[in-house]
């Protein structure tokens, strides 16, 4: 029998089912995820990794203004999604772009942000995933309004809302999760707590024992997993979803992970960390592990591995030839998405706009 | 139907009433809104007769209503959100200013939120300090809001409405002092347009420009001047934001002397928004530059001070009387 207390603090260490050398361990709460979760894991790794490496090297060709790199974060990006249905939402943060690209959105339309020539380049409705929120915690207050419309519509979505170690400390973080509790909204809130604000470290964010253990304050559950194990992660957020889906209201999962690279390349890192507190993480590496898990175990065969690098290759070939030419864009849209009806006011600036177009044209 | 003597308060329950029955994705949320009814009692008897889902109490957080209005519009719902107080209001602000008012323009006409966001604002009821703020230069400032604000019963019902059905967030600020004035109404009427000013009043040799709380005090003013031989038209705004230019501005060059009458601080507000529109677009009708009446730039005072801050007949009628008569 276990009390309240213990139901909603998280586990005593981090959930790793296969660790940084790649062995296997069991868990009383969770089980390896099966065979073909693993080979897909390890599929979505390696294109989610060329995404990454392929969108950094387009800012230092300067066809995309800025790129906050999930690099070493993938198996977070995506195993978020992996548990998710169609049906249900993601509410994205910045740093999220492989996670947005593995709902299916055009990855050139992930990138529309960063590129510059517009704010939210895709659909939101087409794969259910919000504009990415680059004001902290901002969107989650948002994943809870989805969420609870949809229960009052009687549909069993599931919102799976991201934030980061620095986004905890927002207003909208605590506000979030109060409301999600209170009105039992089938929120999964998950941090990638990647150990940096930019610069700040996450000593100076919080003083909680973890920031899983924030979900006992609001009577949401917490659990933490490695957030460099694919297996574990799988398994916590599958178990997650699965319960917000069942009912049992908001979730809270905090993944330990390390934001490897400099939060942008307009970043300085070596500012603010040392080099030796970056190098054993690159030990820890997610593709890394899951390589040699999957390789002792005989599954990864020459297809697989072909398969996975086929779909590196493809995307890396979609967001080179995507981003290559300067996009196009249309001076009268900046009136056209503000109202549904234009105003008088808006007409008389677009006119203005075109009359000034017009004469540096003539 | 006949005509019936309510107040705007219960023509704003009337309106939330009729648009929860006409549209069942009509919800309504926010602080002390269920049982009690609201701390005005706008929500009086809502949950009642709509439910728990369709009306109901949240946390005591303001960006977290607005912010879970945003979703539940994402999500196909019509969200009316209250805000308690003009002054309780300003933890949503970043929700409004960077989610509600830009979500159309980010998504390129892909979402849109049709919500309402209601805030009791201004003073005049005696409210100790943050009970009393006219906030509604701040919204008027951020583009992608609609904001409204009625100034008759019949258009506190109308109003609220059409600002349920429009497609896009309203913004929609209820003046404090004039939820108990009884007017007799015709909740049948046509219904007021968004984005339409009114004149309320006709008259050749001054316009008054006045919207929300200052229209009956305006009014007033009209009536004292008429007494004296001087005739004042009134334009209401409804609408501060989109401004209609075109009301006022006919208003303006017919009489060619305006005041403008608000119960906010003067500076960078819509009173100076007014201002500096009419003065571009109707320069050479005007005899006397446009003149202004609001309130000092300070700080809300405390209720025995509050008087000195409103605006009053007098200031307006003395307003009127700077217009450079002389010169004419």
């Amino acid at each position: 029998m276990t009390t309240v207390e213990e139901h909603l603090l998280p586990s005593a260490e981090p959930v790793c089912l296969i660790d940084q050398n790649g062995v296997p361990h069991d868990h009383p709460s969770y089980r390896l995820p099966t065979k073909e979760a693993l080979l897909d894991g390890y599929t979505q790794l390696i294109r989610g990794r060329r995404f990454n490496d392929q969108a950094s090297a387009l800012v230092r060709q300067g066809r995309l203004a800025v790129y906050p790199s999930s690099f070493g974060q993938e198996a977070c990006q995506l195993a978020a999604t992996m548990v998710l249905r169609d049906s249900d939402w993601l509410f994205p943060t910045y740093r999220d772009t492989v996670s947005i690209m593995s709902r299916g959105v055009d990855p050139i339309e992930t990138l529309t942000l960063l590129r510059g020539d517009w704010h939210c380049g895709y659909d939101p409705y087409e794969h259910k995933v919000a504009p990415q929120a680059t004001p902290l915690a901002t969107q989650l207050p948002h994943a809870v309004g989805v969420a609870h419309a949809a229960r009052l519509k009687g549909e069993d979505t599931v919102v799976m809302a991201l934030v980061g170690d620095g986004g905890t400390s927002e207003g909208d973080f605590h506000e979030a999760l109060n409301f999600a509790a209170v009105f039992q909204a089938p929120v999964v809130f998950f941090i990638q707590n990647n150990e940096y604000a930019i610069s700040v470290p996450l000593a100076r964010q919080s003083a909680a024992p973890s920031l899983a253990h924030k979900g006992i304050g609001y009577g949401v559950p917490g659990e933490r997993a490695d957030g460099n194990d694919m297996a574990g992660l799988l398994a916590v957020l599958g178990q997650a979803v699965d319960k917000a889906r069942a009912g049992e209201g908001p979730q809270l999962v905090e993944a330990h992970t390390y934001r490897v690279q400099a939060h942008t390349n307009a970043d300085d890192a070596s500012r603010y960390r040392q080099d030796d507190e970056v190098t054993p993480w690159l030990d820890r590496d997610p593709i890394a592990r899951l390589t040699t898990y999957l390789e002792q175990q005989g599954w990864l065969s020459s297809e697989i591995r072909a398969t996975a690098e086929a779909g590196a290759a493809e995307v890396a070939a979609q967001l080179r030839d995507g981003l290559m030419p300067e996009p196009s864009v249309d001076p009268a849209d900046l009136f056209a998405h503000l109202y549904a009806s234009e105003t008088q006011q808006l007409r008389e600036q677009a006119a203005f706009l075109r009359d000034e177009l017009a004469r540096e044209e003539a | 139907m006949t005509h019936t003597k309510i107040s705007m308060a219960q023509a704003l329950n009337q309106a939330l009433r009729d648009a929860m029955t006409a549209d069942e994705s009509v919800v309504m949320f926010g602080e002390d809104v269920g049982a009690l009814g609201g701390v005005f009692r706008i929500t009086d008897g809502l949950t009642a007769e709509f439910g728990e889902q369709r009306c109901f109490d949240t946390p005591l957080a303001e960006a977290g209503i607005v912010g879970m209005a945003v979703g539940m519009a994402m999500n196909g719902m019509r969200p009316v959100v209250e805000m308690q107080f003009d002054a309780f209001g300003y933890p949503a602000f970043e929700q409004v200013v960077s989610h509600v008012a830009k979500m159309r323009n980010r998504t390129r006409g892909r979402v849109q939120l049709p919500m309402v966001i209601r805030i009791p604002y201004g003073g005049g009821i005696g409210g100790v300090e943050h009970h009393s703020d006219s906030s509604e230069s701040y919204f008027a400032h951020t583009p992608g809001l609609t904001v409204v604000t009625p100034a008759t019963v019949a258009d506190a019902y109308g109003l609220l409405r059409k600002a349920i059905e429009f497609p896009d967030p309203v913004v929609f600020m209820e003046p404090k002092k004039l939820y108990w004035a009884k007017e007799e109404v015709d909740l049948t009427e046509a219904q007021p347009e968004i984005g339409k000013a009114v004149v309320r009043r006709d008259g050749a040799d001054a316009t008054l420009i006045a919207y929300g709380p200052a229209v009956p005090v305006a009014l007033e003013a009209a009536e004292v001047a008429a007494a004296e031989g001087r005739q004042l038209t009134v334009v209401d705004l409804r609408s501060v934001a989109p401004l209609d230019d075109e009301t006022v501005c006919a208003a303006v060059r017919r009489t060619g002397r305006a005041v403008v009458v608000a119960e906010a601080s003067g500076f960078a507000s819509v009173s100076s928004e007014i201002v500096a529109r009419v003065t571009e677009k109707c320069f050479h009708s005007l005899a006397a530059p446009v003149r202004r009446v609001t309130a000092f730039d300070i700080p809300f005072p405390p209720p025995k001070l509050e008087k000195y801050q409103l605006p009053s007949v007098d200031r307006i009628l003395d307003a009127v009387d700077d217009l450079q008569w002389e010169d004419s």
